[in-house]
């Protein structure tokens, strides 16, 4: 079936509020309005206003309100207009969400899933733009998601449900357009939420990357196989907790790394990766590892400016020929 | 400021006819009081660390509150949460064993003082950021709500709170969605050393309540009975329906905010004349008027207080630590609780 990013996203949630009644979605214009990147259109007249509930502007007691629902026994999902809207709420979800459990010593756990479109690519400039998924990978107690395809924006969802701790799951805003074949059955794409998956297989490089910037290092891997050059693409989806071992595997085989992300480079989710790779694959490294980020300044509104600021396929295929030293 | 400001007139106490209560609720007055009077004592003694915010002096916003709901409510608290804890019915064992960090801890040891936590008995702590509770309160609320359970959720938090942008946020959500929340505000006119005149442009807070058209009372929260009695017709009109309420409890501390406080932010005569309306000694003083109670029983109730203490005392002094070896566990639910 051929389908879009978007609409996978939409039957996941649908099936999410079929199955279970604990269900219920809620966030800033997801009813009315059909959500602000038109996810949960057509939801809120099936399911009522109860489950598909339009929140005030309140980032901060919404999503506290989440883990309180949470806690008193319903599986909220909580969408999040934009990553950078979530910072209102960060105090409730990186000193509630994600700490209670510990805090009071295994009696409590937040089963809440967040869902929060994240990135740049639209024009529409420094405070619509970021892309901090490294910030919340940086927190114990909650598990970040990526998805990067299809498969995934339908797959990811459930097992997000049936986690009893929080996950946040980081939708790209470049993504809901993409265009794809969803396979009709389950098995091809129901997933599990600890896995990184190779999306094209190589020998000679690895590209690491995760949702947005997925589609890029595809390109690029593309353009360099013209070239004769055969590089892998792992796609992380996981972004906590990483799965090093994923990466550790396929840099056994192409001893060569390449991670793209669109955070800023400075203490970026990259440097993450890369820091793993130093201390776990260093003896099977042919070449330093290199990064490829956004530049680090605020988004710029401008089309070319914006764009000579993210991570583009070019600059991803040079990076590879760098380390490649081709 | 005075110690005496305007307040409501309370309507009669919904359990004033029980006639085991007030004698019940000095008991409770005193076991929150001579638990954290050992907990300064232990204080100085290295024996619990951190952060320690005492309640004393507020003994009467807790024992009357907690009167007044039911054992299946719910309740989120802040840091200064020892006396909510207590009188839910954590066992003072299990409090006094999380202030020393020991695995018999209310929350194995991994929250302290300032994060008292007890599932069984619907204690959602223990919260350490200052209107961090309110957004969850609402959300309780709204799980109850949504699965059609007649519970309430009590969120107690100080007037400090009110300057946050949580709080408003909250208030505003509970009453759009008519949740059942009793906000309890209790107000000991400081936030650490910012007196309420200096932080807020509005200091009547139940107008700064009203505003959200949530039904708000103010109550002499010296005295347990107004407490008891203003809580007990909030929460009676919370269950009823019309969502949220809000209750300011003017009280105060005699403590400073925490121990790490020197307290030069207030006259040394104001906190005098606040101690001269003390909620025990003058509840027992009334009692004793009334012919409820002799300087005889007092004491018995104190010596059995004490007694507590001590023994919560001993079993935390006795308790084991828990071994470095399980510093990771309790980050996420184990594969096994799945
Ligand atoms: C968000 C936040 N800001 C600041 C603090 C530091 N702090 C701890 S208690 C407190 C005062 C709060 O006063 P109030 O809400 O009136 O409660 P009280 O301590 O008087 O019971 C402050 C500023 C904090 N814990 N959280």
């Amino acid at each position: 079936m051929k389908t879009s990013y978007r609409e996978a996203l939409r039957l996941a949630l649908r099936e999410a509020l079929i199955a279970d009644p604990r269900v219920f979605l809620m966030g800033e214009d997801v009813g009315r309005y059909g959500g602000t990147y038109a996810v949960s259109k057509g939801l809120l007249d099936e399911f009522g206003p109860e489950r598909i509930r339009d929140t005030p502007l309140s980032e901060l007691g919404f999503v506290g309100a989440g883990v309180g629902a949470a806690l008193g026994g319903l599986r909220p999902i909580v969408e999040v207009m934009t990553v950078n809207f979530s910072l209102l709420a960060l105090d409730q979800i990186v000193n509630s969400a994600a700490l209670l459990r510990h805090m009071s010593g295994g009696q409590f756990s937040v089963p809440l899933v967040l869902r929060m479109a994240t990135g740049a690519g639209r024009q529409l400039a420094a405070q619509h733009s970021h892309s901090l998924e490294n910030w919340y990978a940086h927190i114990p107690g909650i598990r970040v998601l990526a998805p990067a395809t299809i498969a995934d924006a339908r797959g990811m969802l459930a097992p997000a449900l049936a986690d009893p701790d929080p996950v946040v799951i980081f939708e790209h805003a470049q993504l809901y357009n993409l265009e794809g074949e969803l396979p009709a059955s389950p098995d091809g794409w129901a997933c599990d939420i600890a896995h990184a998956a190779v999306r094209r297989e190589g020998s000679q490089a690895t590209l690491i990357t995760y949702g947005g910037c997925l589609p890029k290092a595809l390109q690029a891997a593309e353009q360099l196989a013209a070239d004769g050059i055969e590089v892998e693409v792992l796609d992380l989806r996981v972004l906590r907790p990483l799965d090093t071992d994923a990466i550790a595997a396929s840099l056994a085989k192409t001893h060569r790394a390449v991670v793209v992300d669109e955070g800023w480079k400075s203490g970026s989710l990259a440097a993450e990766v890369v820091a793993r790779i130093v201390e776990r694959c260093f003896y099977d490294l042919d070449a330093p590892p290199l990064r490829v980020c956004s530049a680090e300044v605020p988004i710029p509104y401008a089309k070319h400016m914006e764009a000579a600021a993210l991570p583009q396929p070019e600059r991803i295929a040079a990076a590879v020929r760098e380390v490649l030293g081709v | 400021m005075s110690p005496r400001r305007k307040q409501e007139t309370p309507a009669a106490a919904p359990a004033a006819d029980d006639s085991a209560l007030p004698l019940r609720l000095l008991a409770d007055m005193l076991r929150i009081r001579r638990l954290e009077e050992k907990c300064a004592e232990l204080y100085g003694a290295g024996k619990i660390r951190g952060f320690l915010h005492l309640y004393i002096g507020e003994e009467a916003c807790a024992a009357g509150t907690m009167h007044a709901l039911a054992a299946d409510d719910n309740v989120v608290a802040t840091y200064r949460e020892h006396g909510h804890a207590l009188l839910r019915g954590v066992p003072m064992n299990a409090i006094m064993a999380e202030m020393f960090g020991k695995a018999a801890g209310c929350s194995r040891g991994r929250g302290g003082s300032m994060h008292l936590f007890d599932a069984a008995r619907r204690f959602y702590g223990g919260q350490a950021i200052v209107g961090g509770g309110l957004p969850l309160a609402v959300g309780l609320a709204l799980a109850d709500r949504m699965r059609k359970l007649p519970r309430i959720t009590a969120c107690v938090f100080g007037e400090g709170a009110m300057a946050e942008g949580a709080f408003h946020e909250s208030i505003n959500l509970a009453a759009l969605w008519q949740l059942p929340v009793l906000f309890c505000c209790e107000n000991n006119l400081y936030a650490m050393g910012t007196a309420l005149a200096r932080s807020e442009s509005q200091t009547d807070l139940c107008a700064k309540a009203a505003a959200y058209k949530v039904r708000a009372r103010a109550a002499d929260g010296m005295d347990v009975r107004a407490v008891h009695a203003a809580v007990g017709d909030a929460v009676a009109a919370v269950r009823a329906g019309g969502g949220p309420f809000f209750v300011e409890l003017q009280t105060y501390r005699f403590r400073a905010h925490s121990m790490f406080d020197p307290d030069l932010y207030r006259d040394k005569a104001e906190i005098e004349a606040w101690k001269q309306r003390g909620p025990i000694h003058t509840f027992s003083a009334q009692l004793k008027a009334e012919g409820r109670l002799d300087e005889a029983a007092f004491l018995r109730l104190d010596a059995a207080a004490q007694a507590e203490v001590d023994a919560a005392v001993a079993f935390a002094e006795a308790a084991p630590w828990e071994p470095v070896a399980d510093l990771l566990r309790d980050v996420h639910t184990p594969e096994a609780a799945r």
